[in-house]
């Protein structure tokens, strides 16, 4: 079977807004969301560079029972998806007569799992973690949660793969459509913003320590970048099968085309070039079209020295004599890890429907691999039929998606 | 801390927490229906009760537990014996 696989909703809760007009606007302007959290000059950390991300108030739009389950991911992931399913015109009444499934994105709960230790420790009781706790912990939270809080009745799991663990999510679900083993899923990547998430991270020296501008601190591709700064929140896209689409009448958005994916089994940390430029050739396979054929690639790009310089020379490798407009969001976001390969369609998926490519804000230098990539540095008002994001992870996961405009 | 006080504790929790209305909650009226409790809801209980008085629930308590009169009754119990031993 070979479905087409439609994109029929999109919901983001960001640093770069909490609704899809507040992340396009910020798309649109280049606007940072990165600020700091004093909170982490106490707990050690090295950078208390952050992305800003706002709680959301959920008391009045789910009860006492569905609340206490939710970690913080899992609340902006049902915040994301709430806007999705709205936008994709899927009420409950109408998911619950439908087998609609959900394929999430995460890899962490790490602020859940640390608070019930801590309680642990100090009151020797386990059951004063209260009932909450245990579905706040579980990596598939967001999955356990919002399956039970939307009444979900076909696939149900998540998906943890380092930092292409939103990418791999869309990949497995647009694989489920087209080869009709579903016709509706919630596809997704959450991410959680707090100290609890990232200090291991932090201790490998990864994060830039440019406090003093965080606006400025995340540099893809710069020459001068010094490091990533860690960020959050949660995506959620729509996929449905074109049948599916047509028969609920529903506005078809776009059509994800391709996936490819590999492992470079290689380094546990560092990037490899061989791994990426596979991933990039079988997504472009699967979709059937040529790297010439793509307008747009949101790279990975993080702001890291060694992950940019080897996917500045990946996607030189397979788009070469292409000219191919790059940028890396990321700029503005910071990197919203297990999120980011969801979050990452989403900003692509506006930037196509209001026809401009996001810039690569602090791009002022290019080094020696970035100089060979056509990066846009401010926002450029252009038609986008076809766009590429690459999606990179440690362990050496690597997922590249393809999504092409629908005509 | 008085009887009254107690109730009025354990009334300001449970509009809080359970999100109850406050009406609703009657001596006579039956906990666990009013409440809509189920298995885990009384995991919280516990967790409320000993964070607001400083005693810990024992689960098997809770059978002899039926209206809100019971619960204020067992509540006021443990807060006069923790009192008494201190």
């Amino acid at each position: 079977m070979n479905n087409r696989v439609c994109i029929t909703g999109l919901g983001a809760w960001s640093c770069l807004g909490n609704n899809l007009d507040d992340v396009k606007n910020s798309l649109y302007t280049g606007k940072s969301g990165i600020g700091i959290d004093p909170e982490r000059e106490g707990w050690g950390y090295r950078s208390k560079l952050t992305g800003i991300v706002s709680k959301p108030e959920l008391k009045g739009l789910l009860d006492r029972r569905a609340r206490i389950g939710l970690s913080e991911e899992a609340e902006y992931a049902y915040m994301a998806t709430i806007e999705a399913l709205k936008n994709a015109g899927m009420d409950i009444d109408w998911i619950e007569k439908n087998e609609v499934g959900i394929l999430y994105g995460n890899d962490s709960s790490a602020k859940a799992v640390s608070q019930a230790i801590d309680t642990i420790r100090l009151k020797h009781d386990t059951t004063l973690l209260g009932s909450g706790s245990i579905f706040q912990s579980m990596n598939c939270t967001v999955t356990m949660n919002l399956s039970t809080i939307l009444k979900l009745k076909g696939i149900n799991f998540t998906v943890s793969a380092a930092c292409a663990s939103g990418s791999h999510a869309i990949g497995l679900g647009y694989l489920m459509i087209k080869w009709g083993l579903q016709k509706q899923i919630i596809c997704g990547g959450a991410q959680e913003v707090n100290p609890y998430a990232f200090g291991s991270f932090d201790g490998l020296s990864a994060f830039s320590i440019r406090e003093n501008e965080p606006a400025k601190a995340s540099r893809p591709f710069d020459r001068d970048r010094d490091g990533l700064v860690p960020s959050g929140g949660a995506a959620t896209v729509i996929l449905e099968s074109y049948e599916s689409a047509i028969q609920r009448g529903a506005n078809i958005i776009a059509e994800v085309v391709g996936y490819g994916f590999s492992s470079n089994g290689d380094h546990i940390s560092n990037s490899n070039v061989d791994g990426q430029v596979r991933s990039l050739d079988m997504a472009l396979q699967d979709a059937k079209v040529k790297a010439s054929e793509i307008d747009y690639i949101n790279a990975h790009a993080t702001s890291t020295q060694g992950g940019d310089f080897t996917e500045a020379q990946a996607i030189d490798q397979v788009f070469a004599g292409c000219n191919t407009l790059v940028s890396s969001t990321k700029s503005m976001t910071g990197h919203e890890c297990w999120m980011a390969g969801a979050s990452e369609i989403v900003y692509s998926t506006l930037m196509m429907q209001n026809d401009f490519v996001a810039p690569n804000i602090n791009f002022e230098n290019p080094d020696e691999s970035s100089a060979k990539l056509n990066i846009a540095t401010k926002t450029i008002d252009k038609n986008i039929d076809m766009f590429l994001s690459n999606s990179f992870g440690f362990g050496g996961t690597n997922s590249t998606l393809i999504i092409k405009k629908y005509k | 801390m008085t009887e009254l006080e107690i109730k009025e504790k354990i009334n300001e929790f449970l509009i809080a927490e359970f999100e109850v209305e406050a009406e609703k909650i009657v001596p006579g009226a039956n906990l666990r229906e009013t409440l809509d409790l189920d298995s885990l809801d009384y995991v919280d209980l516990v967790v409320i009760i000993e964070d607001k008085f400083g005693f810990k629930v024992i689960a098997e308590d809770f059978i002899n537990i039926s209206t809100f009169q019971d619960f204020y009754d067992y509540v006021n119990g443990k807060v006069l014996a923790k009192e008494s031993t201190n």
